[in-house]
């Protein structure tokens, strides 16, 4: 077994050929912090970018910042934190759920997982801030894509194109993402005891709304004690978040108070307890249990997520809450993943797509982790994945089996 | 055409039009195939009329049965095809081939379903973008990318060449307002992406399709994010005695964490074309003016104003004025968005380019266009997305003069490698489809180019879809199957390495 902590790009093209010259297919990762999430692998080596690290362009003027793939991002978090400024999408931490250590993840594993947080709905995910990449393709070749400005329509954007790939179609070996400014001022507006269809509709109509909410999420009564220490324990709590300059973010409470003062009690959290609530709502830190009980992570329209979770519970002990004003379900089972189930309950509402983000290795390995593509989709991946890494020697089978 | 070379038509597919003809009207029965000259001229360019070129046949099909009908056809027989949907793209990315079909999707022009509590609309792709706009507005909702194009264009180009708009540095280019597509691919086959949820799993293929100008597979069905109008806007309309004290000012607003829902920057021979043409009360004694949009509940709103005035007066601004009513506003407005006619009334014909640059790098980029104007003997005028450093230098030139168009073509490709070389690149939204297509080795190597170049085989392997566009030389994609690395040539390392 070898492993590969190449420092430089030359390193990295070197690593990758000579996995080429093998025949050995690798793994490709970063600090390993998900190496839980997705199909087992069953390579022999390595390439682990952790010692590919460093900022290499940071102009807070021009809202950009490039580093290694290897750099935690934490360590940028904080860079971009000491300029007032932040990643608007907010990746998310795997690594209490997966029962790792917080703030593990690289830049690359941003990229690859197209991490994103509550945000989401207003500022979009890791695929809509990359600007640019620098990677190595499966067959050894170093080539660049986009640049470093905001708006460029050159070519193919082959920066999104690396978003939720997982390392299989390429290893990024440098990153350039938008930065913006960090929110001014933040608030989180409390509406207490929704039942979930009750709550799919107050969020539509605040999201609906000129409140400019960022995000919107709902804990179900069993949930609600499980973050911020309690805080929240007794009744479900339907969470806006507002977010801005100060005499703004006041007026919009103001607004959303009397558009939903129908809907219930409403109560409020500001500063410093708000901006936790959604990172332990974003990192799913009511799942954070430390077992492997499965997880699933499911995207829907947020009007028919609820009606998915609602079956679910007749049939199995399932938890859940959501974010993404109802279309992100992050669910919990007691026994089975229940794959055919929950898959079948999404066709029935609509459409979306279901992830087993947490299970043990055997059960990730006999059930599709990634929810299955019609064959059309399927044979297209294949293809895109055939012209990036034709040797299957980047991460093979860690999306799909035999790809 | 000046210096431009297509594709050579191919002769054999030249001699089967008839043929070609008979299969498509048996599968678009009525009028959806076009094959007379002279109905086939409304055609024959888009919005880069520079370049004009009459297609093989043209078909209009309804359905999205008949559009994978079609697409199978041509590539079973190996006939190749050019979509098209309004024809203002300003790059020729619509531009016709003598040898292909000519896929037009105006009549894809329904709004199929509007959703509101789950914030989206599902449209046909020639849908215009304002049309979308238009159909959810009475329920105060709108559609966020607003190219100039707005009337026209249809959203399917829009997918296309991911177009953007003035309040694209807030709200994002179409990329990011699209959730779902529906496309055909060349062999036929009907693959959905996305649609009322995000982030699809698997590849982004809905990102690497969005900007992919026509190349990768037709759209037919788009899925966007509407989204409700803010409570109000209100603008500023500053002047500058510099473009470097602009420039100053739109960093400081921005390091002031303040992302304006437009902020755009004239230079004076702008200013002066568009001043004459509107009369929207411009100061025509400055270098740079600047409009700057405001957007959000009204407390928020003046709250930014006052902060924004503030930054304008430290950088030295000759005049500020802020609008008092919607009126006001929109006066603003017309002279910027009415630049490009106004050029074109003080110049016979003109170009307009599309580059986009590190902002701190305007005033160098701005006096380097000033040299090359003198070189090529050509005026310029400038306008420019400030926030997000997207430049459209319009260059000035007169067609009927022998030899103006190249010398004009000359100076634009000057520009955009000038852009290139300070750390920008040569499109920030209209795309590179014909126009740009030779400059594309100035921002990319071989192996950049090949490996956008295996994409497409990964979705049209005989290169069939808008050929001659976007790369300077498409390699075959058997050619480029064949591996760099061969088994053995590189020597066993001693392990572990590094
Ligand atoms: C006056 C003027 C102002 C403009 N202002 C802006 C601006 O502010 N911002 C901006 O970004 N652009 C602007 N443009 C450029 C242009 O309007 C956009 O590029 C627009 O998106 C093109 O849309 P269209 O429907 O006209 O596409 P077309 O010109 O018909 O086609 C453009 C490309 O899209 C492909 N295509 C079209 N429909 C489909 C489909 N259904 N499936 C697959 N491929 C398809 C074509 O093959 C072609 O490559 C402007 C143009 C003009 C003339």
């Amino acid at each position: 077994m070898t492993i590969f902590t190449p420092s430089t790009e030359a390193e990295i093209v070197e690593a990758v050929q000579w996995a080429l010259s093998e025949g050995a297919p690798v793994e490709v990762c970063g600090h390993g912090s998900k190496r839980g999430l997705g199909r087992p692998l069953q390579t022999e080596h390595t390439i682990a970018l952790s010692n590919h690290s460093g900022v290499t362009l940071y102009e807070p003027d021009e809202l950009v910042l490039s580093a290694k793939a290897g750099t935690p991002i934490a360590e940028l978090e904080a860079l971009l934190a000491s300029k007032g400024q932040a990643f608007q999408f907010e990746p998310m931490d795997y690594g209490p759920l997966l029962g790792q250590a917080a703030g593990q993840g690289s830049l690359g594993g941003v990229l690859a997982a197209n991490l994103c947080g509550p945000r989401r709905l207003k500022a979009g995910s890791a695929r809509d801030h990359v600007l640019g990449v620098r990677v190595v393709s499966g067959r050894g070749e170093l080539f660049k894509s986009g640049g470093r400005v905001v708006k460029n329509v050159t070519g193919y954007d082959l920066s999104k194109g690396m978003a939720n790939s997982w390392g299989t179609l390429g290893i990024a070996t440098e990153i350039t993402f938008k930065v913006l400014p960090a929110p001014e001022t933040e608030t989180t507006l409390v509406v207490r005891g929704l039942m979930d269809d009750e709550a799919a509709r107050a969020m539509a109509i605040a999201m609906g709304s000129s409140g400019e909410v960022a995000s919107a999420a709902h804990l179900p009564v069993n949930i609600c004690g499980r973050l911020v220490d309690g805080v929240l324990k007794g009744e479900a709590s339907t969470l806006l978040r507002l977010e801005g300059f100060a005499p703004s973010v006041a007026d919009r409470a103001a607004m959303l108070r009397g558009l939903l003062s129908s809907a219930g009690a409403i109560e409020e959290l500001s500063g410093e307890i708000s901006r936790k609530l959604w990172q332990e709502v974003r990192d799913v830190i009511p799942f954070a249990d430390g077992t492997e009980r499965p997880v699933w992570r499911v995207s829907m329209a947020p009007m028919e997520a609820y009606k998915l979770v609602a079956s679910m519970r007749m049939g199995a002990a399932a938890d859940a809450y959501y974010d993404w004003q109802g279309g992100l379900v992050w669910m919990r089972l007691d026994g089975e993943p229940e794959a055919e189930a929950v898959r079948a309950l999404i066709r029935k509402y609509g459409g979306g797509h279901a992830t087993l983000v947490r299970a043990p290795d055997a059960v990730r390995a006999a059930t599709p982790v990634f929810e299955p593509q019609p064959a059309a989709l399927a044979a297209l991946s294949k293809r895109l994945k055939q012209q990036f890494d034709p040797d299957g020697i980047l991460n093979p089978g860690r999306m799909v089996a035999g790809v | 055409m000046s210096g431009l070379v297509m594709p050579k038509a191919d002769a054999a597919t030249m001699s089967r039009r008839k043929e070609i003809v008979a299969a498509l009207q048996a599968i678009v029965p009525g009028e959806g195939v076009v094959d007379v000259a002279s109905a086939m001229r409304a055609f024959e360019s888009d919005a880069l009329t520079a370049y004009r070129q009459l297609p093989l046949v043209v078909v209009l099909p309804q359905t999205v049965r008949q559009v994978s009908q079609i697409l199978k056809y041509c590539h079973d027989n190996t006939v190749k095809v050019v979509p098209r949907g309004s024809g203002t793209s300003l790059s020729g990315g619509a531009l016709p081939l003598e040898d292909a079909v000519l896929l037009v999707m105006s009549r894809f022009n329904r709004i199929l379903e509007i959703d509101y509590p789950n914030r989206v609309a599902v449209v046909q792709p020639g849908v215009t973008n304002l049309g979308i706009t238009k159909a959810v507005e009475h329920e105060g909702f709108y559609y966020a990318p607003d190219p100039s194009s707005q009337i026209a264009c249809s959203i399917g180009g829009n997918v296309a060449e991911n177009s953007g708009g003035v309040h694209c540095l807030k709200y994002g280019l179409t990329a990011n307002n699209v959730l779902g597509l529906e496309m055909v691919l060349i062999s036929g086959e009907v693959v959905r992406l996305g649609g009322k949820h995000l982030d699809s799993e698997g590849y982004d293929l809905l990102g690497l399709m969005t900007g992919s100008e026509g190349l990768l597979g037709v759209v037919t069905e788009v899925t966007v994010r509407i989204l409700q109008k803010p409570a109000t806007a209100r603008a500023l309309m500053v002047g500058f005695p510099s473009s470097e004290t602009a420039g100053q000012c739109v960093a400081d607003i921005i390091a002031a964490g303040i992302i304006p829902g437009g902020m755009e920057m004239m230079d004076r021979p702008a200013i002066h074309a568009a001043e004459d043409f509107v009369h929207a009360g411009y100061p025509l004694d400055v270098e740079a003016l600047l409009i700057i949009e405001l957007d959000g509940p009204a407390v928020e709103v003046n709250h930014l104003i006052d902060m924004v005035e503030k930054i304008a007066g430290r950088n030295g601004a000759s005049s500020c004025i802020i609008s008092q009513s919607e009126e006001e506003r929109m006066t603003f407005w017309a002279g910027r968005k009415a630049a490009f006619p106004a050029v074109g009334r003080i110049s016979p014909d003109y170009l307009c380019m599309d580059g986009t640059i590190p902002r701190k790098e305007l005033s160098q980029v701005l006096a380097g266009m000033r040299a090359l104007s003198e070189k090529y003997g050509l005026r310029v005028a400038n306008v420019f997305h400030a926030g997000d450093g997207n430049l459209h230098p319009l260059i000035l030139y007169d067609a009927n003069i022998p030899g103006e168009l190249r010398k004009a073509e000359d100076f634009g490709a000057d520009i955009l490698r000038l852009c290139v070389k300070v750390g920008g690149v040569l499109t920030g939204e209209h795309g590179v489809g014909v126009e740009k297509r030779e400059l594309m080795p100035e921002m990319f190597n071989e192996i950049d180019l090949n490996q956008q170049i295996r994409v497409k085989c990964a979705f049209d392997d005989k290169h069939l879809l808008n050929p001659g566009k976007v790369f300077p030389q498409l390699h075959r994609c058997a050619e480029l199957g064949r591996m760099h690395v061969h088994r053995g040539q590189v020597p066993f390392p001693d392990i572990p390495r590094f």
